[in-house]
């Protein structure tokens, strides 16, 4: 009977462990953001960062420019929208920019942006801003990820351009990836994080946007 | 082992209860547990059985139901019939986004669990609470947004503090709920030793007139003392053992069940869903602001269906439990009060871990 009543409590466990693993389940992304990245290059063939172009869907650009002040209806100028820039930046920070560079397998690490602005054109932002690399790598192989592991935000890269190489040296080549629908479709029914947080979350850098760039 | 059967029916009943979120909701993701990588749909996959196939589907297709409503908004703004389908849509929407985070699901669940709620408290739970969450975030933007024309970034505060209000709610009626279902329990316990130990009757029987003068606690208070009392009264209601623990009319239309009720609502209900918030801002700008208004609400009714949907089963998982075990006497008894602590404390965890942010809500905008 012990055993008996020890299994039904084993089953209950299990049980709630289900209802609580599946709370958080079912998340989608609330922003969407197309991107486009150039990789740039010093004269001597090394990388020194990465330059982002991101541009919102209309629901987030019209909620990120609530309530900001401007001159002419319906439009915003890079000036009018510099302090939404910083605070992107700034916050951007927190997410490690949802850009993660490795240079031959190795971890390559990020300096505070710099050049960033935003762009408001037919309704929706654009935030242009440049990833210095804390420094420049010469690599025969990089990869560039970008996403977000918690799946808030999808990235995307945009139809045009998406990819392009400043000042490489001719041998470079770049190649990108999207994320498998597959994986897309998990993460959109199981929030990452909260498995990351239970420690399982191995999955998420298959969500990833990848850029590989052979020398 | 006379307990063994009606004991691993409770099982199954409570795996059930745990696979109500995913028969309803999560069909795609877990009930193809096989397929950890759920399989796409549309990959010609033979695995992908026609239900699993169309719910999984329209699981995916949340993010561009989402993303339809920013469509409709602007359609709406040249043809005024695009509004149906904005609403026909949030509703769609909200059927199939509450099961994300920040809608309460889980923690309506395990509240009608662990508080022994009727269905229909679940559903009327289920459904203030939603409808608590539209009206906040119709007065989080029509305050801030239209009337205040405050930025982005103070909405985002405003929300903060609503959040820490609505996490800390929860936790506190988690808390709540252990103390009350962890006395039960123990009581339980006790009744148990009691059941082997005829020969403290007696004594029991003092113990459970001095009870009595405790009965000014609160409402939730009086399940566990009911159940003392039977007990101290000689076993006389052994056989409603497994009846008994309903919640008795009193509890459900007594101002402190409505009370309890309230709190719960509010503690779920306070917390504005990030798309509304989002869909409301777009709306305004676009001119819309009434559209917008419209397809919270009615998000909020596709909410509510939801929650209530896995909050009547949840219900009826521990109903039906309950009646096979009431032949079962102590050991039943004490497996549902083990349930019903293991749900407050579940409460309590929820509220603690949104709280603490271990748990990914919805971010309103980190950026």
């Amino acid at each position: 009977m012990v055993s008996s009543l020890s299994r039904a409590f084993a089953a209950a466990v299990a049980a709630f462990a289900c209802a609580f693993a599946a709370a958080p389940a079912q998340a989608h992304p609330h922003v969407f953001v197309k991107m486009a990245s150039e990789l740039v290059y010093a004269p001597d063939g090394s990388v020194t960062g990465v330059r982002h172009a991101w541009t919102f869907d209309d629901m987030f650009s019209a909620y990120a420019t609530q309530g900001l002040d401007q001159k002419e209806k319906g439009r915003f100028t890079r000036e009018e929208l510099a302090p939404l820039a910083e605070i992107n930046v700034t916050s951007l920070k927190e997410y490690d920019f949802f850009t993660f560079a490795k240079a031959d397998g190795r971890t390559a690490l990020f300096d505070p942006p710099v050049d960033y602005w935003l762009d408001y054109t037919d309704e929706v932002l654009t935030l242009h801003y440049t990833l210095p690399l804390k420094k420049a790598v010469k690599a025969k192989a990089l990869e560039l990820e970008v996403y977000d592991p918690s799946y808030f935000v999808e990235f995307s890269f945009r139809e045009k351009d998406p990819v392009a190489l400043v000042g490489a040296p001719a041998q470079c080549k770049a190649t990108m990836a999207k994320p498998p629908e597959a994986e897309l479709n998990k993460a959109r029914r199981l929030s990452e994080a909260f498995f990351d947080q239970l420690g399982a979350g191995t999955v998420d850098a298959q969500l990833a946007n990848r850029i590989s760039v052979a020398c | 082992m006379r307990f063994s059967r009606p004991l691993m029916i409770l099982a199954v009943m409570l795996a059930m209860f745990g696979l109500a979120d995913i028969v309803l909701v999560d069909a795609a993701g877990h009930a193809q547990g096989a397929n950890p990588f759920g399989g796409n749909p549309f990959g010609g996959s033979a695995a992908a059985a026609p239900p699993d196939g169309i719910v999984g589907w329209l699981l995916a297709k949340q993010a561009e139901f989402y993303r339809g409503l920013s469509t409709l908004i602007r359609q709406a703004r040249t043809d005024g019939t695009a509004v149906w389908g904005l609403l026909g849509l949030s509703f769609l929407y909200g059927i199939f986004h509450a099961a994300g985070p920040g809608h309460g699901k889980a923690v309506i669940s395990s509240y009608v669990i662990a508080n022994d709620e009727t269905w229909r408290r679940g559903v009327a739970l289920s459904f203030a609470s939603a409808f608590l969450q539209a009206l906040v975030a119709v007065a989080v933007v029509g305050i801030a947004a239209v009337l205040l024309g405050v930025t982005a970034a103070r909405m985002n505060d405003a929300v903060r503090i609503i959040e820490i209000v609505s996490y800390g709610l929860i936790a506190l009626i988690g808390l709540r709920l252990m103390w009350v279902k962890g006395r039960g329990l123990v009581s339980a316990l006790r009744d148990r030793n009691h059941e082997n130990h005829a020969h403290a009757h007696h004594d029991h029987e003092h113990h459970g007139h001095g009870h009595d003068g405790h009965h000014h606690h609160d409402h939730a208070h009086v399940h566990s003392h009911h159940d003392h009392g039977h007990d101290s009264h000689g076993h006389r209601h052994d056989d409603h053992c497994g009846h008994s623990h309903g919640p008795e009319p009193k509890d459900l239309a007594g101002p402190g069940g409505w009370r309890r009720g309230l709190a719960a609502i509010f503690a779920v209900g306070l917390r504005p869903c990030s798309g509304a918030i989002l869909v409301l801002v777009f709306a305004f700008a676009q001119g819309l602001f009434w559209a917008g208004v419209a397809s919270a609400f009615i998000m909020g009714f596709g909410t509510a269906l939801t929650v209530a949907a896995i909050a009547v089963f949840a219900v009826g998982a521990k109903g039906l439990a309950m009646r096979l075990l009431g032949h079962s006497g102590g050991s039943g008894v004490l497996v549902l009060r083990g349930v019903e602590l293991l749900a407050a404390v579940l409460v309590f965890l929820f509220g603690l871990a949104l709280l603490m942010g271990y748990m990914a809500n919805e971010r309103l905008m980190g950026f």
